[in-house]
């Protein structure tokens, strides 16, 4: 295998794991397929403090829901199956992938961003949950469409096995996916698919019991924040509150965006299904993204070392309870939406 | 967002790529659009940095004053944790403990530092041979 180019159309993403998959489905015939819609179909807004959990020394914190499940919650509401494999193998997964490519499949691959060469070095630790499109073979090297990206890029076949086979939490195992059985999807079935999703995230975000996941979670960031001064002393409690930020506003996106990539899917939904109360509550969600950057501003000028005292602490916790405040009656509208 | 008001900081992303933003547009309709940074977000990233280097920093001098092995060093260096070198060499945690020792360092077998080198992406030698 020479040179083998598959024609796949490469599209620029917020959010890596929307990327591939709009981008597949799109490739398997679904063009109205959009980012936002790809996120909100697969009930991807989320919010988790997870404790005692440290990320890069820090509090683990996420805004969205798990790795993966935005294609596989979005696929299944479409009656599209998702085929993945993992390995253990290198040679079995190296295979697996060249296969794909010779059948004419470009295919999504899980990678972790230390060992990527083409990503800002800055932004290389290991993280293990970032998605990409193999979409074929030249002079040895992939040719790789990564939707964080603005253009597309290569990788060689030895870099290619070490991202596809990074080690630690997430390990993507050599994790190969693609689209199957990918059928035109009629408005009705659309419809009611946005319907269902706006309701699952509604569920995540209201209704999980205890306290750290959905709206609660945020409440329970705020509390933490409160405590941080006293419990870690002014410096750590600086770099906590950058690790939210740095959570918040990852390369591609992060909380304030994902809350914008929300407003976007509610305003798309409004337009698919005509239903106008859709379309207002759009903006609670620019409202929310808005505040969120307000925060992240408001934490930068602490672990900037401008402020830092507790009542700054106790300010950007003041903060985020608003945010909670906004998104639960949001969710709450949501919720009873009806078709 | 409105579109004017998305931030155009440079950061590390320069060079490399621009990153997509939804932003409202004139008609309070959304769109997207391509930022080249945001300060806020850049402080953050500069300062995790800060934070690592400082313990890189600490970690050669304590291989320096014969304190820990390089294995210790080249663990912060490429950014890892015990569970993450674990997972890379196949070691237990507290194996890779013990190999934090300078004396039990010292006798390690060839295999090993063959491992530890391959998951530091360094050569024997380097790993050997540092001295803080």
């Amino acid at each position: 295998m020479d040179k083998l180019i598959l024609p796949y159309n490469h599209i620029q993403t917020a959010h890596c794991e929307n990327g591939v998959a709009t981008g597949l489905l799109k490739h398997h015939g679904l063009d109205f397929m959009t980012e936002p819609l790809m996120f909100g179909l697969g009930s991807g807004i989320f919010y988790i403090h997870i404790p005692f959990l440290m990320v890069n020394g820090g509090p683990a914190v996420s805004y969205r829901s798990m790795p993966g499940w935005i294609f596989s919650r979005a696929s299944k509401l479409l009656g599209i199956k998702v085929n993945r494999r993992k390995f253990n193998s290198e040679k079995e997964a190296y295979d697996y992938l060249n296969k794909q490519i010779q059948l004419g499949n470009p295919v999504g691959c899980q990678v972790g961003v230390y060992n990527l060469p083409y990503f800002p070095a800055e932004y290389r630790f290991h993280f293990n949950a970032h998605n990409l499109v193999v979409y074929g073979k030249e002079n040895g090297s992939y040719l790789v469409s990564d939707p964080v990206m603005e253009t597309v890029t290569t990788l060689t076949e030895e870099d290619m096995l070490k991202v596809r086979f990074a080690k630690g939490p997430l390990a993507p195992k050599g994790h190969v996916y693609y689209p199957e059985n990918v059928k035109p999807v009629s408005k009705e079935q659309l419809q009611k698919a946005i319907y269902k999703a706006i309701h699952r995230s509604a569920f995540d975000m209201l209704s999980i019991p205890g306290p750290i996941a959905g709206v609660d979670g945020i409440n329970y960031t705020a509390r933490q924040i409160r405590k941080w001064r006293d419990k870690l002393g002014p410096r750590k409690a600086g770099l906590y509150l950058g690790q939210i930020v740095r959570m918040q506003e990852e390369i591609g996106t992060g909380g304030g965006g994902f809350r914008f990539l929300y407003g976007a899917f509610l305003e798309q939904a409004s337009e698919i299904t005509g239903n106008q109360k859709l379309l207002s509550l759009s903006d609670e969600f620019t409202k929310a993204g808005d505040l969120w950057r307000a925060s992240a501003i408001n934490m930068g000028r602490i672990f900037k070392g401008r402020l830092n005292e507790q009542k700054d602490f106790l300010e950007c916790a003041d903060m985020l309870d608003n945010i909670a405040a906004i998104e639960r009656a949001a969710f709450k509208e949501l919720r009873k939406i009806k078709m | 967002m409105k579109k004017e008001d998305l931030p155009q900081d440079p950061s590390a992303l320069v060079g490399v790529t621009r990153e997509v933003c939804y932003v409202k547009d004139k008609d309070g309709k959304y769109t997207s659009d391509l930022s080249i940074g945001w300060d806020v977000k850049k402080q953050a990233l500069d300062n995790a940095w800060e934070d690592i280097n400082e313990r890189i920093t600490e970690a050669a001098a304590k291989v320096k004053s014969g304190e820990i092995s390089p294995v210790f060093y080249f663990m912060e260096k490429k950014l890892m944790d015990l569970p993450l070198l674990s997972g890379y060499t196949g070691f237990w945690q507290w194996t890779i403990k013990r190999h934090f020792k300078p004396s039990v360092f010292k006798s390690l077998s060839q295999s090993r530092l063959q491992t530890y080198a391959k998951a530091f992406d360094i050569s024997v030698d380097e790993l050997k041979n540092f001295n803080g």
